[in-house]
């Protein structure tokens, strides 16, 4: 059988990849890439304590399902912000969009 | 090593080393075809995990759905950005040593926790039960208004989106 | 490895090959195709070994090979995934099998592998050719096709959507095959998109062939909720069910169920078999790349259409014993198909193009496998359909190679000459000999040249069929089709290969690679050969002399009776099938032995009738007018101008206006006085403290969220010290 630690360091992994793919990368849409890599990882570290300690409790289950919805709420913002943006002002990189700037 | 282990190992290397590509590869549309073989591998684990409903959702609204959003949008953006200058801007080196230090810590925190090495499944061998999850959805005593606020998140977003990206005429 | 095991992994190395060429090898010509026929190669060797084993096991139909797993979970049941290996399965495969090897082997000629890159060539263009200088004078070769690798990559998927079909057990993966297929056929005739007219016949073909897959999906859905499941065994090998079914009335028409489902899942194989009145997406087809003409619309993919209702042959003949009345279903079926045999063979002569003759012939052919269906004759559709593909494919590379020669004639002397139009050409047997003796078999086969050749037991088997059961009107309509497919084969022929070239072009093309003229001869071995395993045995002089294994290996398949021509034979149908063959071909030879170059097509003389053909019967036009503009009118004037502009945004104004005026009620009576006011005293301290921190706040969202997770890591690390201390 494959342990448990198998599955938490490789959801680790990947949940750091794309935190390096949101923190480093220029372009939003890259960076809208990595946020799903990290969600996956949150989804396979939850069904993974549902697999192997919490198997008779519905919550992990419900709390994935919620994920999934959180993602595709956030992929579509996401996309139609970057492409109203990019309508804009006529660019997608994260650093160009700084009128937030004080 | 059983065949399971097996499969897990080599699952889990192409999708970190497609994970790795997503967030380094240079032409956008390159990174989202990684990130499709990336969702691929998740959904392999998922059905390692013994969830072959949630398996299935992965394979419907990541790649179906998700992915497709995402390579529309950088069909759309594609003139934006040159492939040809870095990716990735200047704190990356940090960035990095920080996700790696990240990695090294959580593993490091959950070595020393005593259920990281079990093996032991308490999962219902023949997946979840998606009976039960149904009902637990909508009972009043269950997980109904969780339930009840995505959808409205979901809604919520989908008018946003709509709003956000609709081109406006020029009063 | 069991046989059921092997089976799963027929579909899957052409998938692999499809993700491993534009991920890895994109750039590489040569490593992708030879990663594309590899994969080829080992679904071709499975599907060998599987067609070998299953003709080894004896009462095979009754006890199919199946292995299924669980697949998606419906609450308290599973729908299953799983293969199915009947005899139907096991020659559908054959012939799959052995058609996609050779087109992708044929692909790497027709694609030009190894000639040099062309001088003005595009993506989404065929190439024009590449100037090359040599001893110091330059002259014009074809040259390699710039999407070489694109085109592997989609025939790998292509190929699994076909080998998925026909292994799968149930309706449902049928239908992912039969979709991911339709996909594939869209992209294939797009192929040079950069060709308006490729992306209108992509364009029609895709969404032609939707109308059909409409109807399979409501067949699919009303299956599923009377039956409870999809899978093949439990519905169509179950007399139970198919009795419910037959006795059942459904609310249309006072049809049965299984009336009723079996018409809907014919719609479903109208449109991807291009019968009428779904046919007219098949000769715009031609657009694509030759061997796509031929993998996609004669071998394969149209193939799919005739399998499915084979497939459902015992649903839509339920209730049904040989010598009754036809049920509802089937007489549909017949009905269609005899009328699309002799629709599209008389369409046919009146066409210059040689791949569209060849595009209606194949519609036409069609109608006949369809017709025998309809009249129960099941083993003799299922043997015309083998017999089919093998001999379709061989003329479709046949006329893909004869294109090819044509456009180095074209390359060479630089006519401005359409290479595909067979008025252009004559006397190619001479310079292209391979291709002209294969080609020749190939339509001796189309037309069904007696004894020699497999389209002659075939179509006669179909013939015979009609004739024995009764069916008068088919059979006499089946063999007028015959006698035009003899004609215009004949024709084809005669135009194409024989006589004196009648432009320069012609007269320098050459003949084409090993890689094209290898598998056009074993498709040719095979259009011969095949015939030998269904001869009928009360055929005269030569029945029994090899056993008809065709007819005991499927026949078992159906019920006692389905194949008429069995149970008395009469020589009529023979001597019809003699005659029409050997006629046909003469009438076509004799018509056009002494065509001169720029002389008037010799069927000009019927006046009318020809320009009536010749357009299709206005099929298409009247498809514009019918469907197209009033689609168009409906978008643009009903729901966007009216319904949109007036009936929607009026409603949204009059909200939004409502909206406003509640807004600007709880502004001046709520917000003003009260939030406003208030939120002053909060906003003026905020600015204050604001302005301090203002220096910290660069706007790069990206660097906020830095600072955080480094701030968070220092943290961890100080706690873990903390701890550990």
């Amino acid at each position: 059988m494959i342990p448990l630690s198998w599955f938490l360091t490789f959801s680790a992994a990947l949940f750091c990849i794309g935190l390096f793919g949101v923190l480093a990368r220029k372009n939003a849409v890259a960076i809208l890439m990595g946020l799903e890599l990290m969600l996956n990882a949150v989804n396979i570290n939850l069904l993974a304590f549902w697999c192997y300690l919490y198997g008779k409790d519905l919550s992990a289950l419900v709390f994935v399902a919620i994920v999934f919805v959180a993602a595709a709420a956030e992929t579509a913002v996401g996309l139609a912000l970057i492409i109203s943006a990019y309508r804009a002002r006529n660019t997608a990189v994260a650093d160009e969009l700084n009128l937030l700037k004080g | 090593m059983t065949i399971m282990q097996i499969i897990f190992l080599i699952t889990a290397s192409v999708t970190l080393f497609a994970a790795l590509m997503v967030v380094s590869t240079r032409k956008m549309m390159h990174a989202a075809m990684w990130l499709i073989l990336v969702l691929f591998g998740v959904t392999i684990t998922f059905a390692l995990l013994e969830t072959r409903f949630f398996a299935i959702v992965q394979l419907v609204i990541y790649i179906g759905a998700i992915a497709i959003l995402i390579i529309f949008a950088v069909m759309l953006t594609r003139r934006s950005m040159n492939a040809d200058v870095p990716q990735v801007n200047r704190n990356w080196w940090l960035v990095m040593v920080s996700s790696l230090a990240l990695f090294v810590g959580l593993v490091t925190v959950m070595s020393v926790w005593e259920g990281f090495f079990v093996t032991a499944r308490t999962a219902p061998p023949g997946g979840e039960n998606l009976v039960q999850l149904g009902t637990a959805l909508v009972d009043p005593n269950g997980f109904v208004l969780p339930f009840e606020v995505a959808s409205l998140v979901l809604l919520a977003a989908m008018v946003g989106a709509i709003y956000v990206a609709a081109e406006r005429k020029e009063k | 490895m069991t046989t059921e095991l092997l089976t799963w992994l027929v579909p899957l190395p052409p998938l692999l090959t499809f993700f491993l060429i534009p991920l890895f090898t994109h750039r590489k010509n040569g490593l992708s195709h030879w990663l594309a026929i590899l994969g080829a190669g080992v679904s071709w060797l499975l599907s060998m070994v599987i067609f070998f084993r299953a003709a080894s096991i004896s009462h095979l139909s009754e006890h199919p090979l199946t292995l299924a797993v669980n697949w998606i979970p419906t609450g308290e049941n599973w729908l299953q995934i799983g293969v199915h290996v009947d005899p139907q399965t096991a020659v559908t495969l054959f012939f799959v099998a052995w058609t996609i090897l050779m087109i992708f082997i044929y692909s790497v000629g027709y694609h030009n592998y190894g000639q040099p890159k062309g001088d003005h060539d595009q993506k989404g263009l065929p190439p024009h050719g590449a100037t090359v200088t040599e001893h110091g004078h330059a002259h014009k070769v074809p040259s390699v096709e710039p999407m070489y690798a694109r085109f592997f990559a989609f025939f790998g998927l292509f190929a699994f959507g076909m080998y998925l079909l026909v292994v799968t057990d149930n309706l449902l993966t049928l239908f992912i095959g039969w979709e991911i297929m339709g996909l594939c056929s869209y992209l294939l005739i797009g192929f040079w998109y950069a060709r308006p007219s490729a992306r209108d016949a992509a364009v029609k073909a895709f969404l032609t062939t939707r109308v059909g897959d409409m109807f399979l999906m409501l067949g699919l859905v009303a299956l599923y909720s009377i039956t409870g499941t999809l899978n093949y065994q439990a519905i169509l090998h179950n007399e139970e069910v198919l009795a419910r079914l037959a006795s059942a009335v459904s609310p249309v028409l006072g049809l049965s169920w299984a009336g009723l489902i079996g018409i809907l899942i014919f719609i479903g194989a109208v449109g991807k078999s291009a019968q009428f009145p779904l046919h007219v997406w098949l000769p715009d087809a031609m657009e694509g790349p030759t061997p796509v003409s031929a993998m996609i619309h004669a071998a394969t993919m149209v193939s799919a259409g005739v399998y499915l209702v084979a497939r459902f042959f015992p649903l839509i003949s339920a209730g049904w014993t040989p010598g009754e009345p036809l049920t509802a279903a089937m007489l549909v079926v017949a009905a269609i198909g005899t009328f699309t045999a002799l629709f599209a063979a008389t369409i046919a002569p009146a066409q210059d193009d040689i791949k569209r003759v060849l595009a209606y012939s194949t519609i036409s052919q069609l109608g006949f496998m369809m017709a025998a269906l309809g009249i129960g004759a099941y083993v003799a559709a299922v043997f015309h359909l083998v017999t089919h593909a093998f001999f379709k494919a061989l003329l479709f590379l046949g006329s893909g190679s004869v294109i090819h020669g044509m456009e180095h004639g074209v390359l060479h002397t630089g006519e401005h000459i359409d290479p595909q139009d067979m008025q252009n050409m004559g006397g190619l047997r001479a310079r292209m000999p391979l291709t002209f003796w294969t080609f020749l078999i190939g339509g001796l086969a189309l037309s069904g040249f007696p004894v020699l050749t497999a389209g002659f037991w075939s179509k006669d088997e179909i013939l015979s069929g009609a004739f024995n059961g009764g069916f008068v009107l088919v059979f006499v309509v089946l063999a007028l089709a015959a006698l035009l497919t003899a004609f215009y084969t004949g024709r084809q022929i005669t135009l194409t290969f024989l006589g004196k070239p009648r432009t320069s072009a012609a007269e320098h093309a050459c003949e084409s690679r090993w890689s094209m003229t290898i598998p056009l001869c074993i498709l040719a071995f095979f259009s011969v050969v095949l015939g030998w395993a269904g001869i009928p045995e009360k055929f005269p002089l030569l029945g029994g002399v090899i056993p008809n294994w065709f007819g005991a290996f499927v026949g078992s398949m159906a019920a006692e009776g389905a194949h008429g021509a069995e149970a008395h034979h009469s020589s009529i149908p023979l001597l019809t099938s003699l005659v029409v063959a050997l006629g046909g071909l003469l009438l076509g030879w004799l018509v056009y032995r002494n065509t001169e170059a720029g002389a008037p097509d010799p069927l000009k003389k019927l006046g009318m009738v020809y320009v009536l053909l010749r357009r299709k019967y206005y099929f298409d036009e009247l498809y514009h007018f019918i469907f197209i503009r009033p689609a168009m009118w409906i978008a643009e004037v009903l729901v966007y101008a009216w319904g949109d502009l007036k009936i929607i945004d009026g409603i949204l104004h009059f909200i939004g206006n409502a909206g406003t005026w509640l807004g600007n009620f709880l502004r001046g009576a709520v917000d003003q006085p009260i939030i406003s006011n208030g939120g002053d005293a909060l906003a003026s301290g905020a600015r204050e403290a604001g302005g301090r921190l203002r220096v910290i706040q660069t706007g790069r969202v990206q660097q906020y969220m830095l600072i955080s997770i480094v701030v968070t890591v220092l943290v961890g690390i100080l706690l873990l010290l903390l701890a550990s201390a």
